[in-house]
């Protein structure tokens, strides 16, 4: 499956990078398994994405959490807790 | 409804006539104006950069007006928050509501701005004579919304 992904505030800045396309193996099929499938990549990704870090989610420009279901060319986004008004 | 996501300032007497202008139902208009303080968390902050995320920040802000007009009779909403650098005393964002009594456009104002503390992506960095940093959620924020019935955990770990 391919999704694309977009990183934003500090999560963007820890890993460099603030959109990406990736090609997923089947084994992924959550949001939150693609958290746990990132981390696999080590160092910056490991340490941003960790598990217990204070991190939203959203799954085609809504907010989502880990157990949503990801399809075909669905926008991941990983961003930090939202400090806007 | 009305809903501006820019980088630009407002004036909140000319948006506020635009909001009500024809609108002879309306008796009650609220607004809030949230600026820059020069001051968060004991450091002084001398710049903000506010950055956001262009298409889920404007379907946010639309699904929580709308969820404020299922709640309240109001009669309009507008809501204007800026992006980019901005510096002390700066505004950020301007929430406006109108309806026919006090009563629901002070509810509905209060519950778009708590709301949108906690669900609408937008993030603060500020700098301070330490350096620059990201603005931490607070478990405030997410406390006001709770008082709308609505359970947010923004600020929670995952």
């Amino acid at each position: 499956m391919n999704i694309q992904l977009r990183f934003f505030a500090s999560v963007r800045e820890a890993l460099g990078t603030s959109q990406e396309s990736v090609t997923l193996p089947d084994t992924v099929a959550t949001v939150g398994d693609v958290r746990a499938w990132l981390r696999e990549r080590g160092g910056v990704w490991a340490e941003a994405l960790a598990e217990g870090r204070a991190l939203r989610m959203a799954c085609n420009q809504q907010m989502t959490d880990a157990a949503t279901r990801i399809s075909e060319g669905c926008e991941i986004a990983f961003f930090p807790p939202v400090t806007g008004g | 409804m009305a809903i501006r996501v820019q980088t630009q300032d407002f004036d909140l007497g000319a948006e506020v006539a635009a909001l009500r202008a024809g609108q002879a139902q309306v008796g009650a208009v609220v607004a809030f104006v949230g600026t820059v303080r020069d001051m968060n968390e004991g450091a002084g902050v001398s710049e903000m950069e506010l950055e956001h995320y262009p298409g889920m920040t404007e379907k946010a802000l639309e699904d929580i007006v709308a969820q404020a007009k299922e709640r309240w009779s109001i009669i309009d909403a507008l809501v204007i928050h800026r992006v980019g650098p901005l510096q002390p005393l700066d505004q950020i964002v301007l929430v406006a509501v109108t309806s026919a009594h006090r009563g629901e456009a002070f509810q509905a104002c209060e519950f778009i701005m708590d709301y949108l503390k906690t669900q609408a992506p937008f993030w603060k960095k500020e700098v301070t004579p330490q350096g620059a940093r990201w603005v931490d959620a607070r478990v405030t924020d997410d406390e006001a919304l709770a008082k709308w019935g609505i359970r947010s955990a923004n600020s929670a770990r995952s």
